[in-house]
C-alpha cells in the first residue's frame, strides 16, 4: 500500500527537484487559501528564473509577494495584480514581466491543462488589448478567442485535510484555485491543516482526487486577511 | 439633483426578480445588496467561487477561509454553494447568472465598455471583467454620466482598451437610466429634478430622446 502514500516529512523533501527557470502554478485567491509554507520553502530554496502561475500576487511581505524580495519571479501570470509595491517597482523597472489574463480564462486554462485539453475558445477578452495575437473563429455567429492550457512543472496547492492517498478536501472558499491547479501540475505538492487516515474522508466529498496529487505536506498556517470586513453594530 | 451612490444602488435593485442569481462588481453594484426588496429571494454570486453571499461576519464569526472576489471576509446564506473558480467561471460564460451589475470608465453606442486600462497608469489587471460582461446576456452598467471634468463617458467609441464588445444593453448613471439600441443610447428615464437638456449636453454618442422620458420613481 506504499505506493499510493503521498505524505512526505518536511517542506524541503515536498519542494525536491525545482529548478531555476520552471513554472510553478499556484492555488489561492488574494491571501485566502495560498499554499503559504510551500512559497515560504521556495523562498528559502533561492530557486531563481520563475514562472508564476497565480491569480494574484500576494502583498508586501506575504505569500507571492515574498519571491520578489530576491528577485526569484521572472514572469507572472495573473488576472489581477500590483497589491504591493514591490511588484509595481520591479515591474515598472523592467524585471518583471506580467502577462494578465482574465480570471475565468485562467481558471479555464488550468482546467484544460489539468484535463489534456490543450486550448479552448472562449468570448472572454474578444475586442479587447488580450486578443492580440490570438487566432480567433466564428461559432453560431459568434466571434471567440483561441487561448492556450497551462501546465506547471510544480503545483503548489493549499488543501484543508488530505488523507495518505493525497485525496483533498478544500474549507469554505480557500478552494479557488486550488483544485484546477492540482489537475495541472507534472508534480502537483498540497500543503494541509490535517492528515488523516484512509477512509475517513467521504469518498463523494473529496474535491481533488489523489490522482493528481504526487506529496501532501503538513503545516500550520497563519491564514492572513487581506480586507478584514465586519458587520457594524445594528 | 444628480442621484446619489445609494439611489442608483436602489434604481438597479428595480431590476432584480423573484429567484434571480446575481453577480455584484465592486463599488456601486456591492450596494445594491442592501436594497433587495422583502418578499424576494435573490442569491449573490461571487467569483472567487461561492454562490449565496451572505453579510459580513461578525469579529467572532469572521473567517479567513470565508471571501468574496472583493477579498473582503463575508458569510454564507442558507442554501449557499461553494466551488472552484472553473465551476464560477462555468457558471458565469455558460450565461447562467441572471443580472450582473458592474462599473465603468467609458460605454458606447455600439455596447462596448471600458473598465480595466487608462494607458501609461498603472495596470492591476482585468480580474473576472472580462468573463462577466462577455457570458452575461443581462449586464446593468453603473458610472457617472461624465468625469469631473465634464467630459461624457456615454461615448460614439470608447478611447480606452475594452473590457468586450457589444455586450452593454443597459446603463444607470447618476442622471439617466438608458439603453443601447441600434447603435444609439436611448434615454428612458431621468434622474429627479435633472433636465433632458442636461442629459443630452453630457452625452457624447448618439442619444435618442423619446416625448415623454419619466422621472425614475423611489420608494
Amino acid at each position: 500500500m506504499a505506493g499510493f502514500d503521498k505524505v512526505v516529512a518536511s517542506y524541503e523533501e515536498a519542494m525536491v527537484g525545482l529548478e531555476d527557470d520552471m513554472t510553478v502554478l499556484a492555488g489561492g485567491f488574494g491571501l485566502c487559501g495560498i499554499p503559504e509554507n510551500l512559497i515560504a520553502e521556495i523562498k528559502r530554496k533561492g530557486t531563481k528564473g520563475l514562472t508564476i502561475v497565480s491569480n494574484n500576487c500576494g502583498v508586501d511581505g506575504f505569500g507571492l509577494g515574498i519571491l520578489l524580495e530576491d528577485k526569484q519571479v521572472r514572469k507572472m501570470v495573473s488576472s489581477y495584480v500590483g497589491e504591493n509595491a514591490l511588484f509595481e517597482k520591479q515591474l515598472l523597472d523592467g524585471e518583471l514581466e506580467v502577462e494578465l489574463t482574465p480570471q475565468g480564462t485562467l481558471a479555464e486554462k488550468m482546467r484544460a491543462g489539468g484535463a489534456g485539453i490543450p486550448a479552448f475558445y472562449t468570448a472572454t477578452g474578444v475586442g479587447t488589448p488580450v486578443a492580440e495575437g490570438k487566432e480567433t473563429k466564428e461559432f453560431n455567429g459568434r466571434e471567440y478567442l483561441l487561448e492556450e492550457a497551462i501546465v506547471g512543472d510544480f503545483a503548489i496547492v493549499k488543501g484543508w485535510k488530505a488523507d495518505r492517498y493525497g485525496n483533498v478536501v478544500y474549507r469554505h472558499t480557500a478552494q479557488n484555485f486550488n483544485p484546477l491547479a492540482a489537475t495541472a501540475g507534472k508534480i502537483t505538492v498540497v500543503e494541509v491543516e490535517e492528515i488523516v487516515e484512509i477512509g475517513e474522508l467521504d469518498p463523494a466529498h473529496i474535491h481533488t482526487p489523489g490522482i493528481y496529487v504526487d506529496r501532501v505536506v503538513l503545516g500550520t498556517f497563519e491564514k492572513r486577511i487581506e480586507k478584514r470586513t465586519v458587520k457594524t453594530a445594528e | 439633483m444628480s442621484l446619489t451612490r445609494e439611489q442608483m444602488a436602489q434604481r438597479v435593485a428595480q431590476e432584480l426578480q423573484d429567484g434571480f442569481y446575481v453577480n455584484l462588481g465592486i463599488g456601486i453594484p456591492t450596494l445594491v445588496a442592501n436594497y433587495v426588496p422583502k418578499n424576494m429571494d435573490v442569491m449573490l454570486q461571487s467569483e472567487n467561487g461561492l454562490l449565496g453571499m451572505g453579510e459580513f461576519p461578525t469579529e467572532e464569526t469572521i473567517d479567513a477561509d470565508m471571501i468574496n472576489a472583493g477579498k473582503q471576509t463575508v458569510t454564507t446564506v442558507k442554501g449557499a454553494s461553494i466551488f472552484s473558480s472553473a465551476e464560477s467561471f462555468a457558471m458565469i460564460r455558460g450565461g447562467h447568472v441572471d443580472l450582473t451589475v458592474l462599473g465603468a470608465f467609458e460605454v458606447d453606442v455600439n455596447g462596448n465598455i471600458a473598465s480595466w486600462m487608462i494607458p501609461n497608469k498603472l495596470i492591476k489587471g482585468m480580474g473576472g471583467a472580462m468573463d462577466l460582461v462577455a457570458g452575461a446576456e443581462n449586464i446593468i452598467v453603473t458610472m457617472t454620466h461624465a468625469s469631473k471634468n465634464g467630459e461624457s463617458k456615454l461615448l460614439t467609441a470608447c478611447s480606452l482598451p475594452l473590457t468586450g464588445k457589444g455586450c452593454i444593453k443597459k446603463v444607470l448613471t447618476d442622471l439617466a437610466w438608458l439603453e443601447i439600441e441600434d447603435g444609439a443610447f436611448v434615454l428612458k428615464e431621468r434622474a429627479p429634478g435633472v433636465s433632458v437638456e442636461e442629459i443630452i449636453e453630457k452625452t457624447q454618442g448618439k442619444l435618442i430622446v423619446p416625448d415623454h422620458v419619466p422621472e425614475m420613481v423611489f420608494a
